[in-house]
């Protein structure tokens, strides 16, 4: 039998019941991730709303009990409206010392921590800079601490197994899901179907995970847990009718930019060279050659978009996708298609920088890469996707828009957004608009530089049709026949309609949305990309206190709404809150004309609720 | 269906004016491109020539088919862009010394070791002549330049050896202004399914003239070239009566004259352009101490890498089934909520 060791009194023993902030940590080996997920989809299916922060170390493998090797997977679920991964912990569950030091910070005073005591080794508490035990040295008086023999106990329940004591061992984290999943009443059998699916090979494998998970479960439901913890009750969550999954947003941009092709009704070509935390849309998209998407891991970043390039030139939609640094590398190969004028689509899934900077962690640092970062007068839509589910809307918008304006379009995503998940109404493709592009094949009057009069997209002619023999390059062209042409008043004109294209596209694009709130006001929180959930929360919260406060988020950042400028006029004051130094207000402030506040946070974390809303007080005179 | 026409040098050649310097070898190297696309019997539409950057990579607006005139160094991976989406396209490379080998290195080799079914040309003027007169990647050792005044103190690389070391499976050499040797060299490289890469010995008359005379000169050339042909003894001079002997000893040739020493054509090396192995040695042969040897160095063929992707797409489409996006949505968990 176990022994609970120290349950201090707690006059009020069940957290809100509407929301729970759970926070899983571990080594980077412990299999923290993949407890989240499990824990993820039970709670999906239990009807709560949620989102999720899978916070994961550099390293692969680092030594364990490292502090440097603490991975996290974070979860917030509850019966309102759920848009971040939470602020502060309700439950953390530590596999380790480590995890125990860098994650205590963020649980709530009171909250509740479940521990492994067995991987409270001397050698493991020195290693995470304790000097003494904190399970045993009262430091943790202010929480509420359930310190279990975990390893021992999940030795024993998959004793019948026969694994090896590495393999058995590793059951750690199923044991500990399963009393998790005790405590906020989950149910076990998605969990247990996946590690049959996981393990069809490997039968023993997948006999003990489950027995693990079961034993941690009875564990906790034998009442080996001393009153004072009992079965959390959260409400089911009132949300949009509708067939859900979970995605995660690089999930949802892969299948976004697959809708694109087949809306746009082209073969695609993506490619790719691998980077984190942008890899993973080239993962997914390459396990569905079923579709109509060739995907190629190219030499360099470099050669992914020249390849990418290469494939709009012959009549595909050529993706390429990477984070910051690669773009950098890429941004020779993006003016040449600007300078073509070709179709192309550019993925940035950024993360904290300069340089390889947390590769691991979020931020939104490349807006003015974007926007500004290649060389010469080459202006191109960028779009920002805002929750994992939009991902797919916005991969699909930037189908829409390089072969609508035979464009590069810049696609800004982030580390968070492409791992974090969220619930997601799964959409149906015949409710989307088609625009399927039409190649031309007509020799009448065909010169390269022929343009639509309405959008002024170069015409796209690909190789192959007879009669449209051409040549395209980046040396500066005639803007009636397309021939090299040096000439001075020539290559103005060409600079000049290049940029009307681009300019002119905020003619087919829709207005800026208020997103909550009214359209004028005391203050506007304006954010773009994966800050959406945070300001959200943190508007919604504000307002329902009284404050006048709007939010507007920002798909289009290049060119803008049309309406966006007269928009900002009607707020009295304008917080720009951007995970970077301040980049979004800087180009805001420059085209509207308008003086802003601004709200910056650069930790490679995601902004917390609370920091927003404090923010909002402040710029309120609210206390 | 109409019988194609037949097409002629000219309905390959476009309006533009040509603007390589007078009596550079890129002349040479144009034409003979263009008399032989009707003979290949290849249609304009199917035709697309890539090019990156420098005096070379102008190629593609002279010729009258699909062209795309890229970026520095780029055009390997440009053009394997173009094979990805379509593979029926009949793609050509233009490239040179710098563009190919130094910027373009890494896309070079590449393109190579994936084998991207491509006809590569590769210009080596053994200069920069586009940004005036720089020295290369191929500049012999002590190259005067702008940029190395006292000579260049870098070893040169070369061009087939690189070629042959990145997994090339077609490797040959020809001169820019010996049609005769390129046209029939062209058209096989043009036969080979896979990269096909082909150095040209090319002259630039500003920067670095006549730094291939030595091959050029009737009055030298029979020394110094070792004309390669598949089967047929290694041999050279004015009467073919000098060859090439291995010594096994030592794994290198010995240039031997028939008839003396008791020397008989028996004892020449006989070129197997299948061999890997002496297609590096052929490539590594310099003068003085050696003929330089042209024609097909290596040629083996095997699948190309777009050839293996499609076949990979097809076994999964095979498998998978008509592929609706709408079901790929609902994979997995999902759940209701009313």
């Amino acid at each position: 039998m176990s022994v609970v060791e120290s349950i201090p009194v707690r006059e009020d023993p069940t957290p809100s019941s509407s929301s729970a902030v759970v926070r899983f940590a571990g080594d980077s080996g412990d299999g923290m991730q993949l407890t989240g997920s499990n824990f993820t989809q039970a709670t999906a299916l239990y009807g709560n709303d949620l989102a999720t922060f899978p916070d994961f170390p550099a390293e692969i493998r680092a030594p364990a009990g490292a502090t440097f090797g603490v991975s996290a997977f974070q979860i917030y679920f509850g019966a309102d409206e759920v848009t971040t991964a939470g602020d502060d912990l309700d439950v953390l569950v530590v596999m380790n010392p480590a995890a125990l030091i860098t994650n205590l910070k963020d649980l709530l005073e009171g909250g509740l921590i479940i521990a492994d005591k067995d991987a409270f080794t001397n050698r493991n508490l020195a290693r995470a800079g304790y000097t003494t035990n904190p399970l045993e040295d009262g430091s943790l008086d202010a929480y509420r601490l359930i310190s279990i023999d975990i390893t021992k106990q999940v030795i024993a329940s998959v004793e019948p197994f026969g694994l090896s004591h590495k393999f058995a061992v590793r059951c750690k984290n199923m044991w500990t899901l399963g009393l998790v999943m005790w405590l906020f009443d989950r149910d076990k059998q998605t969990t247990i179907d996946n590690l049959n699916a996981k393990f069809a090979v490997k039968q023993d494998i997948a006999k003990a995970n489950i027995a693990a998970l079961n034993a941690g479960n009875s564990f906790a439901e034998t009442a080996e847990l001393p009153s004072g913890i009992e079965v959390y009750k959260i409400q089911k969550a009132d949300v949009l009718p509708g067939l859900y999954r979970n995605t995660t947003g690089s999930e949802a941009m892969a299948l976004g930019l697959i809708a694109g092709g087949q809306l746009a009704n082209i073969p695609l070509t993506f490619a790719s060279y691998p980077i984190t935390p942008a890899s993973s849309l080239l993962h997914t998209l390459s396990a569905h050659k079923e579709f109509d998407v060739v995907t190629f891991q190219a030499e360099d970043e470099i050669a992914a978009v020249c390849a990418a390039i290469g494939a709009s030139f012959a009549g595909s939609l050529g993706i390429t996708s990477s984070s910051g640094p690669g773009i950098s590398l890429k941004g020779e190969a993006i003016s040449l298609a600007c300078a073509t004028e070709l179709p192309l689509v550019v993925v940035n899934t950024q993360r904290g920088g300069p340089s390889t900077g947390l590769p691991t962690k979020t931020e939104q640092s490349d807006l003015y890469q974007a926007l500004y970062g290649r060389h010469a007068d080459t202006t191109l839509p960028v779009l920002a996707s805002s929750t994992p589910g939009d991902c797919f809307d916005v991969a699909i918008e930037a189908v829409r828009l390089a072969t609508k304006f035979s464009t590069p379009v810049l696609l800004l995503s982030d580390g968070y957004l492409a791992n974090a998940s969220e619930p997601w109404i799964i959409p149906d493709l015949n409710d989307y608009q088609d625009f399927h592009v039409v190649h031309e094949t007509n020799p009448e009057g065909f010169t390269p530089a022929n343009r639509d009069e309405d959008t002024l997209a170069r015409v796209w002619a690909k190789p192959g049709t007879p009669g449209l023999e051409h040549r395209i390059g980046g040396i500066e062209k005639d803007f009636e026949t397309g021939d090299i042409s040096y000439d001075s008043d020539n290559h103005q004109k060409m600079t000049a309609v290049r940029k009307a294209k681009i300019d002119g596209i905020d003619r087919f694009i829709p207005e800026q949305a208020v997103s909550q709130g009214g359209t004028q006001g005391e203050l506007v929180v304006v954010g773009w990309g994966s800050t959406f959930g945070a300001i959200h929360q943190a508007v919604k919260q504000c307002r329902a206190s009284g404050s006048d406060v709007s939010h507007i988020h920002i798909r289009y950042l290049l060119p803008f709404p049309a309406n966006l400028g007269e928009l900002l006029e009607g707020y009295k004051k304008v917080l720009v809150t951007e995970m970077n130094t301040g980049q979004l207000v800087e180009v805001l402030k420059s085209k509207f004309l308008i003086e802003m506040q601004q709200l910056n946070k650069t930790s490679g974390q995601p902004f917390k609720i609370r920091e927003i809303m404090d923010a909002i007080h402040s710029l309120l005179g609210e206390d | 269906m109409n019988a194609p026409e037949k097409l002629t040098l000219k309905d390959f050649a476009t309006d533009q004016e040509v603007r390589w310097c007078p009596g550079c070898g890129d002349y040479a190297i144009l034409k003979c491109v263009q008399r032989l696309m009707p003979e290949l019997g290849v249609t304009r539409e199917n035709t697309v020539f890539v090019s990156g950057i420098g005096c070379s990579s102008r190629f593609p607006y002279y010729m009258n088919t699909y062209g795309f005139h890229t970026i520095h160094g780029r055009a390997p991976a440009i053009a394997t862009g173009v094979k990805l989406a379509n593979p029926e396209l009949d793609v050509w490379l233009v490239t040179g010394d710098g563009d190919g080998l130094s910027i373009g290195g890494n896309h070079m080799l590449h393109v190579l070791r994936r084998n991207i079914d491509l006809q590569i040309l590769l210009f080596n003027n053994e200069i920069y002549g586009l940004t005036k007169g720089q020295y290369s990647p191929t500049s012999q050792l002590g190259t005067r330049s702008p940029s190395t005044p006292d000579g260049s103190v870098d070893m040169p690389l070369n061009p087939c050896s690189f070629a042959l070391g990145s997994g090339a499976r077609f490797v040959a050499r020809t001169i820019d202004t010996d049609t005769k040797h390129m046209t029939p060299l062209l058209r096989r490289a043009h036969e080979h399914k896979g990269a096909s890469f082909i150095e040209i010995y090319q002259n630039c008359p500003v920067y670095n003239d006549g730094i291939f005379d030595y091959v050029k000169d009737k009055k030298t050339a029979a020394e110094t070239r070792l004309v390669v042909e598949h089967g047929k003894p290694l041999l050279f001079g004015a009467d073919r009566q000098k060859g090439l002997r291995l010594n096994a000893q030592t794994l290198s040739f010995e240039v031997v004259t028939l008839g003396e020493d008791g020397v008989t054509e028996g004892d020449i090396m006989v070129h197997d352009e299948t061999n890997k192995s002496l297609a590096q040695m052929l490539a590594e042969l310099k003068t003085p101490d050696y003929p330089e040897a042209i024609g097909v160095l290596y040629c083996r063929p095997e699948q190309s890498y777009v050839d293996s992707v499609y076949q990979q797409i097809g076994t999964v489409r095979a498998k998978k089934g008509i592929a609706d996006l709408n079901l790929l949505l609902r994979e997995g968990h999902t759940w209701q909520v009313e």
